[in-house]
């Protein structure tokens, strides 16, 4: 057993020091891929002279198209790196049986988990999903851009920051070994003394800022920027599930960010919120840490909720079945998911009525949930569905996530939940919603609005093998994981010693296999439409959609509508499109834009120095950036000239340019 | 106000009747509604206000968990001075009025008027950290520190995220005092000063259940 | 008491629960060692049994919705033009009311098994009965067990028998077993899939479970389910389950001391033993300090610390005031690191001497009695239909003054019952 000692410390570098340095051969083979890549990119975008363009039309932008596309990349980039550490996890269980320790220590291991929870919940699916709200919502209700489109670009690039702390932790220092909610008293100064814990804690305090200024962003731009006549029961259904989970984020995120406040007094201040001794109380860290932690759930599903209603009702070229039932159970789902966060740990010893009232609140959730699917299925009855990719991820979705809500009602027994709590059954519970609600609603996203995004579609072929090997690769990674839930095996063990139960981690990870396998299809799909972007290009409504994002061109111009539409009904570009509304062709005038800024990523910049610094006990350097931040904050206020005129003459060129492209309503 | 109050469609779209020019007008909006600029600033700080709130709020459930927890140390009785708090709630009030006072100035465009308010709404807001810090400087050299028990933990915390956010109000301020120096009361400058408004009185609002919760609770207990 | 290996079939489970487990398992499933659908304790069926009556609810519209998709999606293809297409169909009432009440009567059924289950199986409550067959005697003496969650092994302390154990659990089957449950750094949770559910275990502070096992067997495992640092993998202890006269002999032969035993368990081979090690290997004490378990609930093992009661009895009559302001080291119990505190008391300064005089004067460190939050059971060998359940009595507590005893309320960190 290894017990490194990190207690150097000064004024200049604070903790950073040579013993900063993992000492694992992985960590050195990952760095230096990285580095390599890393520079490879950077040489790259040097010689073709992109960085000018990446600094002024993507960096800068306050375009919430671009921004939610970065924000999609982001995601990605995370996504890729939080596999990573899945299957390393995989590979680990599967081979540490008869004595094998395996190939991961202690230390490796814990942080492996860690970090595959951390990056997958806040730094891929939450990238994911907010890139989805940013890019569409605005074009759904028929805005320009967001309500504060400044506040839009910093948001991103805190969450960017976030993100590059987690990275940095990779290499510098470590990551928290404390599970992704890290409870104290383990990730308490006295059980993690050094920075692991503290990367988390800034990580996701950075992100959280960003994740919430996003969401009060995004609740202002759907109350208050709607197009003419679009009342709310006649938002587009993944607007409303949009809004219900800014609600969430704006409701539940202050939650988390009080609580790693306390964390942060405790560890830095010697605070005695969550310590054993002194009348602190670590439970309190567990109700307050799920009181957010249980809606965070929602705010990632409901989204996808919405991209799977939109896709159902656009390739089954129907109305969606129960519009305004599916308004209020998604408005149902908001409400309930405050009042379930016990169920989270009913084994920690509260009453049986204390544990009942939880569970039975936890069921209820799934009655909107169930009519939600019941809505989805009635869409499909009577409908003409043409399985392009999306409908098929929305279809094996349907298949999927059933099962993942059948088994998180049974944990939601109490107890049911005590023989199963914590156990790969719950594992595989989490994963059969997450991966089948947000993997399989992003990937069917991605898909639905690649087109409307880039002007092209995403090419089938390589589409439907990644289909194929996810969906497959599904079954195959996490059902032996029932299976060995059910045989008492609990999570986060790094070594066996039962033999019999090999052979279902080596099931898993061949499905974790057939999933990286997908996950490389998909890279090689977007890699070859790219290629092929000429073959696969669209005009602005290549699905027959129903809402107004269809109506512009593929990708839309800068300021989305030239002429903002009208709205009287549900599904408002079916509408027009059954109206045979012809689209105005002449007349266009100036139009009142945002400017672009480089004050989100100077601040995001700062931010993440800020939090290095804190995390390091460099404490010059967290003042010198903090100080920074506010200065920089108050700098930026004194600038009043924030918006420009498109001229009429420019709107009108990109409006004749686009004519051949723009179906018009009636055809 | 609402975008979707703007009724500017008349016809009904799909008469039968309706010639392809008035079905364009009936589905765009061809004279372009104006968007006052900042519409959405008052809503959006009110959400970010009410945000903030839950944070409190988490300050408030955690000081209601722990501060029974004395870890054998002193209470509120042996520590709090009533006096004291009741002067320094008497500060925050009064800036408080004296901040309504700066928005009455604003309304009527009387620049002068509303920084000289402004600044002595500062001097009350200043005199009210000071005291806060004596307080705080006192008990800590007493040896109550925030380390000694979960109940000191969580008065320190509430009290000094309020301490905190009064701290950046006064920030907030001296930057708008120069900005509206500089640019006058133009309708940019107003909207900030609404949102600080919003902002110092949330701030009093919030001290008041502190000092009702903590202070004179604290005595009764 | 009966034998439990006596009974020709040791336990009965509801017509009903078998007929449908056999119907929703897979083959492959039966195959394997699912102990958490097959355990060998009373308690730990019934949860089995509940978590297969759930599934087996829950299929009923879960099949159909699978079923319904698949054929909608086949039915409905775009390349079957004979199939009804309705664009405009979007509402339909009575559809609406079966959607939403389908799901709604299948959690109403689900909602009152939880509740019942709930509150049948909830760990603080004694246990009614042994099996389907056997009531619990009215003056049955469940056997009480002290367990400790340390870095990273189990301590088990016998206070009847006045002996301990570290990792290996060893129990007399068919007889009711009493577990009172804390850790000594972090939160852990105890559990023996084969016996029970588990329940977390939290430093300075108590859980209980209530458990028995009903079958001899000597190859059961344990472990910690909550992961708790470096050494988690390792937290495993072997679990046997012994006939009662295997049992004493067993504890007697425990008792006696011998070559493989490591003798006494007091304080200071307690703080060695806490010290953090991994995949530690059993070991048997032959004695133990009667109020050690006491100590390490209320963190006050090592000398001149103030145990948690004390602190706690002070603190309800309004703390120490600011004489006490200055007491720290006497209250430090791992805020400064696992070994500070430790460290402290081993080389006291002026001051830290001063103090632990002081704490000498103030307290006796003397746990006392842990607040006692058990629901007790009334005799009844109903199992999860509910029938004839009947209210849980509460124990009042029998020593400590400022906790009220109600079943929820008492919200202090000596016991986890938020």
């Amino acid at each position: 057993m290894e017990s490194v000692v990190h207690n150097h410390w000064s004024p200049l570098l604070g903790r950073l020091w040579w013993d900063a340095i993992p000492q694992e051969p992985i960590v050195w083979a990952t760095f230096a891929a990285v580095a390599l890549g890393g520079i490879a990119l950077v040489a790259a975008l040097t010689y073709f002279k992109v960085w000018g363009y990446l600094w002024k039309e993507w960096f800068t932008s306050v375009d919430h198209k671009k921004i939610g596309i970065m924000y999609m990349v982001l995601g990605l980039i995370m996504f890729v790196r939080g596999f990573a550490d899945a299957v390393m996890m995989r590979l680990q269980q599967a081979w540490a049986f008869n004595g094998s320790e395996g190939y991961l220590n202690a230390h490796h291991f814990d942080q492996v988990f860690t970090a595959h929870g951390v990056i997958m919940i806040f730094f891929a699916a939450m990238p994911f999903v907010t890139g989805f709200m940013n890019y569409v919502v605005p074009l759904q209700i028929g805005a320009r851009d967001v309500s504060f489109p400044f506040l839009n670009n910093f948001s991103f690039w805190m969450t960017a920051s976030g993100a590059v702390l987690v990275m940095l932790s990779l290499f510098i220092g470590e990551f928290g070994q404390t599970g992704w909610l890290a409870y104290p008293p383990l990730s308490g100064i006295a059980y993690s003394p050094w920075v692991g814990v503290d990367y988390w804690i800034w990580a996701l305090q950075i992100a959280g800022v960003g994740t919430l200024l996003s969401g009060v962003n995004l609740i202002s731009t759907i109350v208050k920027m709607r197009a003419p006549g679009m009342d709310l029961m006649k938002m587009p259904i993944f607007t409303w599930t949009a809004l219900c989970t800014n609600i969430l984020i704006v409701a539940a995120f202050p939650v988390l960010t009080a609580v790693l406040c306390m964390l942060t007094a405790d560890r830095y201040l010697d605070f005695n919120f969550f310590t054993n001794d002194f009348g602190g109380s670590a439970m309190m860290y567990v109700n307050l840490i799920w009181i957010w932690g249980h809606p965070e759930v929602y705010i990632l599903i409901l989204p996808c909720f919405g991209i799977f209603s939109e896709v159902t009702s656009t390739f089954c070229g129907k109305r969606l079945f129960g519009y305004t039932s599916m308004v209020y159970a998604t408005m149902v789902i908001t409400i309930l998911s405050y009042i379930v966060w016990l169920h989270h740990f009913f084994t920690m010893g509260s009453g049986a009525s204390v544990n009942s009232f939880f569970g039975i609140t936890t069921m209820v959730i799934s009655i909107p949930t169930g009519a939600k699917l019941f809505n989805w299925l009635f869409t499909m009855y009577r409908g003409r569905i043409r399985f392009e990719l999306p409908m098929m991820w929305t279809i094996a979705f349907m298949l999927t996530f059933t099962v993942g809500g059948m088994t998180g009602v049974l944990l939601a027994v109490p107890p049911a939940d005590f023989v199963l709590h914590n156990s790969l059954f719950l594992i595989a519970h989490f994963h059969n919603v997450i991966i089948g609600g947000v993997v399989f609603g992003t990937f069917a996203g991605i898909n639905f609005w690649w087109p409307k995004a880039f002007g092209f579609k995403l090419h089938e072929g390589w589409g439907k093998l990644s289909f194929w090997c996810w969906a497959i690769g599904f079954w195959f990674a996490f059902m032996p994981l029932y299976v060995l839930g059910l045989m008492g095996v609990t999570r986060r063990m790094r070594v066996f010693d039962d033999p019999n139960l090999q052979i279902w981690f080596l099931i898993a990870a061949f499905g974790a296999a057939l999933i990286a396998v997908g996950i490389g299809a998909f890279i090689v799909q977007v890699g070859y439409s790219i290629w092929k972007r000429k073959e696969l290009a669209v005009d602005g409504d290549p699905w027959g959609g129903r809402t107004l994002e269809w109506s512009t061109t593929s990708p839309p111009p800068a300021y989305n509508f030239a002429f903002t539409p009208v709205v009287h009904e549900i599904d408002a570009w079916d509408d027009m499109k059954r109206c045979g509304a012809p689209r105005p062709t002449g007349n266009f005038q100036a139009i009142h834009m945002p400017k672009n800024t480089e004050a989100g990523i100077i601040l995001g910049g700062l931010a993440t120095a800020f939090g290095f610094a804190m995390i390091w006990h460099i404490w010059w350097l967290a003042g010198l950036t903090f100080a920074g931040m506010i200065g920089y904050a108050i700098f930026h206020t004194f600038n009043y000239n924030r918006d420009y005129f498109i001229p009429a003459d420019e709107v009108t060129a990109t409006e004749a340019a686009a004519l051949g492209q723009l179906a018009p309503a009636g055809a | 106000m609402n975008a979707t109050t703007m009724d500017t469609m008349t016809t009904p779209p799909s008469t039968p009747a309706a010639s392809p020019e008035q079905l364009t007008a009936a589905f765009y909006e061809l004279e372009p509604h104006h968007h006052p600029e900042g519409a959405s600033t008052m809503l959006g700080f009110w959400i970010y206000l009410m945000s903030d709130c839950l944070i409190f709020a988490m300050l408030f459930a955690a000081y209601g968990v722990l501060g029974g927890n004395y870890a054998a140390g002193p209470s509120p009785k042996d520590l709090f001075e009533l006096p004291l708090v009741a002067v320094n709630t008497a500060m925050l009030l009064f800036s408080s009025i004296t901040y309504g006072f700066a928005m009455l100035a604003m309304a009527k465009n009387q620049k002068g008027a509303t920084i000289s308010w402004l600044l002595i709404t500062a001097v009350f807001g200043a005199a009210f950290l000071s005291i806060e810090l004596y307080e705080f400087a006192n008990l800590i050299h007493e040896g109550a520190t925030p380390m000694r028990s979960g109940f000191l933990t969580g008065f320190f915390s509430l009290v000094g995220t309020h301490g905190l956010h009064v701290t950046f109000g006064l920030i907030w301020l001296f930057t708008l005092v120069a900005q509206i120096s500089t640019k006058g009361l133009i309708p940019a400058n107003k909207r900030r000063l609404m949102c600080l408004s919003l902002f110092w009185h949330f701030l009093d609002v919030i001290w008041i259940g502190v000092f009702t919760f903590v202070y004179l609770m604290g005595m009764l207990r | 008491m009966r034998h439990p290996d006596s009974r020709p079939n040791p336990r009965q489970t509801p017509v009903l629960a078998r007929v449908l487990a056999a119907l929703s398992l897979t083959g492959a499933l039966s195959a394997c060692n699912t102990v958490v659908l097959k355990p060998a304790g009373d308690v730990a069926q019934q949860q089995g049994d509940l978590v297969v009556m759930s599934t087996v609810l829950m299929l009923l519209i879960i099949v159909p919705v699978m079923a319904l998709t698949v054929f909608f999606a086949w039915k409905y293809r775009a390349s079957n033009k004979d199939a009804d297409y309705q664009p405009e169909w979007d509402h339909s009432t009575q559809l609406e009311l079966v959607i939403w009440a389908a799901p709604l009567l299948i959690i109403i059924c689900l909602g009152a098994l939880t509740w019942v289950g709930t509150h049948l199986l909830d760990p603080y409550r004694t246990i009614g009965r042994i099996d389907t067959k056997t009531a619990v005697a009215h003056d049955a003496k469940p056997l009480e067990i002290e367990v400790v969650a340390l870095d990273w092994k189990w301590l088990f302390i016998y206070p009847e028998q006045g002996i301990a154990t570290v990792n290996e659990l060893v129990v007399p089957a068919g007889r009711p077993l009493d577990f009172k449950i804390t850790a000594s750094s972090v939160m852990n949770s105890f559990y023996v899939p084969a016996m029970a559910g588990q329940i977390y275990a939290m430093p300075g502070m108590q859980t209980r479970l209530n458990a028995v096992m009903n079958k001899t067997g000597d190859d059961f495992v344990g472990f910690s389910a909550n992961y708790s640092g470096a050494g988690f993998s390792g937290m495993r202890f072997k679990t046997r389950s012994v006939t009662e006269a295997d049992f004493t002999k067993w504890a007697d032969g425990v008792k006696a001391g011998g070559q493989d035993n490591a003798g006494a368990l007091d304080a200071a081979t307690y703080l060695e033993l806490e010290k953090p090690s991994e995949n530690v290997p059993a070991a048997r004490y032959a004695s133990v300090s009667p109020d050690l378990y006491g100590k390490i609930l209320n963190m006050c093992v090592e000398p001149g610390k103030m145990c948690m009661s004390e602190m706690m009895a002070i603190d309800a009559r309004g703390g120490l005031g600011k004489a006490g302001i200055r007491n720290v080291s006497m209250l430090a119990y791992d805020k400064y690191g696992r070994a500070a505190s430790a460290a402290a008391n081993a080389n006291p300064d002026a001051a830290t001497r001063r103090e632990l005089a002081w704490v000498r004067a103030l307290c006796q460190q003397d746990p006392g009695a842990a607040p006692d939050n058990i629901v007790k059971a009334p005799a009844n060998l109903q199992s999860l239909s509910g029938a004839g359940l009947t209210a849980p009595q509460s124990i009042a507590p029998k020593s400590v003054a400022f906790d009220n005893g109600e079943e929820h309320a008492a919200h202090s960190p000596l016991i986890s019952r938020n």
